[in-house]
C-alpha cells in the first residue's frame, strides 16, 4: 500500500480499503478506515462552514454540508495552511448546475473569500490626513493598505451577505454593487463602494498622486461621486503610505 | 547532539492549547495554565488579530509551537516553503518549544488536514529520520516528536511503535512528545497494553505530554474503537495512566488540548487544575 492509493481511498468513499490494512486480528478494517475518511471530511467541511458563514446561511446547513462534501472531493486543500482553503469555491458555485438560478452565490463567496484575506493581511499604518491641506493631500501617492479590498458584481453582494448576517439587515435591492473591505482594527468590515471608488482603487499605486488618480478615476466614470468615494477611503483606514505593511 | 532540557524551555508546570476566545481570560486570570501550545499554521498569514495575539501571549507565557501540517511521514519530500515558514515563525516568536507529529498528511498536491498513519519498518525509519535531520536543520532547533492515535495495524509493520520512536530518537536526537491520551487509544485500538508502553517509552528523552478527550465507538466486530477528537475532558483510565508517567519520568511540561467543541475557560482551568495536582500533588 503505498500514500497514493491511501489518499485516493481516502477521498474515495466508493474504492475498498487499501490492502494491508487489518484489525489487530488481522480482519479487514472498513470501520477503522472509516474513521480516517470522516476526520477528514469532518475537519474540511468546518473549515469551509468557517470560512463561509453567509454561504452557509444561503444554503441552509444540510445543503450546504452535502456540497462540501462534493467540493473537498473535487478541491481538496492545496495548502496546508487551513485559512486559504476554499478558494475555488466561487468558480465551482458558478459551474454547479443545481445551483445555476442562483448566479449571485460565486460573488458572496467570493466576498466571504475577501473578508478572510483581510483578516490574515498584514498591518500598516492608515493614511493619516489631520492638518493637511486639499492641495497637500492630492500630492500623496497612497495605495491600498494590505488589508483593503475591492469587489464588484453584477449582482447586490454586500446586500445578500449583510441580510444574511444580520437580521435586521434590509432586503436587498436588485442592483449591481462594489464593496470595499477595510479593516481599521483587527475586525474587516465591508462597505458599499460608490461608483467610480473601483476606478479610484485601480489608480492608487503607491506612485501616482492622489490628484491624478482621481481625475482618471472621474475620466474612466463621469459621474462618480468624488466626495463620497474619497471620504469613505479615508475615513475607514483603506489607504495607507506604507510600501509592504508590517509583517512579523 | 541536542540537550533535552537545554533546548526545551517550556516550564514543569501545566498548559493549554490556545484557543483565541480565551485571550481575554488569559491575559487577565490564567489560573494554573503556565504555558500555551499553538498550532504553528494557524499563525502563518501576514498580520491581523492572530499575529498581534499570538505577540502579546508570548510576553507573557513560555510558547510552545506545535505543527500540524509538515507531514514527516509522507513519502515525498518535505516541503521547502513549509519548512521556511516554520522556520521564519521560529525566528520571530522564540518559542520555548517546537513539536510535530509521528503521521503525514499531505501526498502530492493534497493535503488532507489529518494526522495519517505509518507502517514501522526500517524504510519508513530511515525516511522519517532523514525528514526530522531536514526539519532540525531547518528550524536550528530540536524538535519534539508526538506519538499518534492510531485506528487499524499495518500488515508489513516489522516493529512495534515504541521501539520506531526510540529508534528515531536514538538517530536524529530528537526529543519526544508523549502524548498519553493517543498512548491509550491506540493501545485499545490495537490490543495493546499502555502501562507497558508507558514502562518501554524512552522518558528521558520526553519534553511534554499530552492530555486530552477521546470519544468511543465500536468497530464491525463490536470491539471498542476510540477515537482521538480532542472535544471533552480527560477520562479517568487516562488520568491514571498520566498518573503512573508522571511517577516514573518526574514532572514534565503537560497540556490540556481541546480543539473542538471548546468550553469557557472555567471548564479548562479545571482540567488543568486537575493535571497540576498530579504534576505536582505536594503543593497542589
Amino acid at each position: 500500500m503505498t500514500q497514493r492509493d491511501f489518499t485516493a481511498a481516502i477521498l474515495d468513499p466508493a474504492r475498498p480499503v487499501p490492502e494491508g490494512l487489518t484489525d489487530p486480528q488481522g480482519r479487514p478494517a472498513l470501520r477503522r478506515f472509516n474513521v480516517y475518511r470522516n476526520n477528514v471530511a469532518a475537519s474540511l467541511t468546518d473549515a469551509l462552514e468557517t470560512g463561509f458563514p453567509a454561504l452557509l446561511k444561503l444554503l441552509g446547513p444540510d445543503y450546504f454540508r452535502s456540497l462540501a462534501a462534493l467540493f473537498l472531493r473535487a478541491h481538496p486543500p492545496r495548502s496546508r495552511i487551513l485559512s486559504h482553503y476554499g478558494a475555488e469555491m466561487p468558480a465551482f458555485l458558478a459551474a454547479f448546475e443545481p445551483l445555476a438560478k442562483y448566479p449571485y452565490l460565486a460573488d458572496v463567496a467570493r466576498l466571504e473569500l475577501a473578508l478572510r484575506r483581510s483578516y490574515h493581511a498584514a498591518d500598516a499604518a492608515p493614511l493619516a490626513t489631520g492638518g493637511l491641506d486639499p492641495a497637500a493631500l492630492m500630492a500623496l501617492t497612497p495605495r491600498l493598505a494590505p488589508a483593503t479590498m475591492i469587489l464588484s458584481s453584477p449582482h447586490p453582494v454586500l446586500g445578500i451577505w449583510r441580510h444574511n448576517m444580520d437580521p435586521d439587515a434590509p432586503r436587498p435591492a436588485p442592483r449591481a454593487e462594489a464593496v470595499l473591505i477595510a479593516r481599521p482594527g483587527f475586525d474587516p468590515v465591508p462597505h458599499l463602494l460608490p461608483a467610480g471608488g473601483p476606478a479610484l482603487a485601480g489608480a492608487l499605486d503607491g506612485r501616482t498622486t492622489l490628484g491624478l488618480a482621481l481625475e482618471r478615476a472621474v475620466a474612466a466614470v463621469p459621474g462618480m461621486d468624488v466626495s463620497a468615494v474619497l471620504t469613505l477611503m479615508l475615513s475607514t483606514g483603506a489607504l495607507t503610505l506604507s510600501d509592504t505593511g508590517d509583517t512579523p | 547532539m541536542y540537550d533535552i532540557a537545554r533546548e526545551n524551555r517550556l516550564p514543569d508546570r501545566v498548559g493549554i492549547g490556545y484557543k483565541c476566545q480565551h485571550f481575554n481570560a488569559l491575559m487577565e486570570a490564567p489560573g494554573p495554565v503556565h504555558w500555551l501550545e499553538v498550532h504553528a499554521e494557524n499563525y502563518m498569514g501576514d498580520g491581523g488579530r492572530p499575529i498581534a495575539q499570538l505577540r502579546a501571549l508570548s510576553e507573557r507565557f513560555p510558547i510552545s509551537v506545535h505543527g500540524v501540517g509538515l507531514s514527516i511521514g509522507g513519502e515525498g519530500p518535505l516541503d521547502p516553503e513549509h519548512l521556511a515558514r516554520l522556520r521564519h515563525l521560529c525566528d520571530w516568536l522564540g518559542p520555548a518549544s517546537f513539536s510535530e507529529h509521528l503521521a503525514w498528511s499531505t501526498h502530492g498536491d493534497h493535503f488532507l488536514n489529518d494526522l495519517l498513519p505509518l507502517p514501522y519498518t526500517e524504510a519508513t525509519l530511515a525516511r522519517v529520520c532523514t525528514h526530522i535531520d531536514t526539519l532540525q536543520e531547518a528550524i536550528g532547533r530540536q524538535m519534539l516528536l508526538e506519538n499518534p492515535s492510531t485506528y487499524l495495524a499495518f500488515e508489513n509493520s516489522t516493529m512495534d511503535e515504541v521501539t520506531f520512536l526510540s529508534e528515531i530518537a536514538k538517530r536524529t536526537g530528537c526529543g519526544l512528545l508523549l502524548d498519553v491520551n493517543n498512548v491509550f487509544v491506540s493501545a485499545t485500538n490495537q490490543n495493546w497494553d499502555p502501562v507497558a508502553y508507558i514502562d518501554a517509552f524512552p522518558l528521558a528523552q520526553v519534553g511534554e505530554i499530552h492530555l486530552g478527550g477521546h470519544d468511543e465507538e465500536e468497530d464491525e466486530h463490536g470491539a471498542p474503537l476510540l477515537i482521538d477528537s480532542h472535544g471533552r475532558e480527560v477520562v479517568d483510565p487516562v488520568w491514571t495512566l498520566y498518573a503512573h508517567t508522571i511517577a516514573r519520568a518526574g514532572a514534565k511540561p503537560t497540556l490540556i488540548e481541546w480543539d473542538t467543541d471548546v468550553p469557557d475557560f472555567p471548564v479548562l482551568a479545571a482540567e488543568a487544575a486537575r493535571a497540576a495536582s498530579l504534576l505536582h500533588p505536594a503543593t497542589a
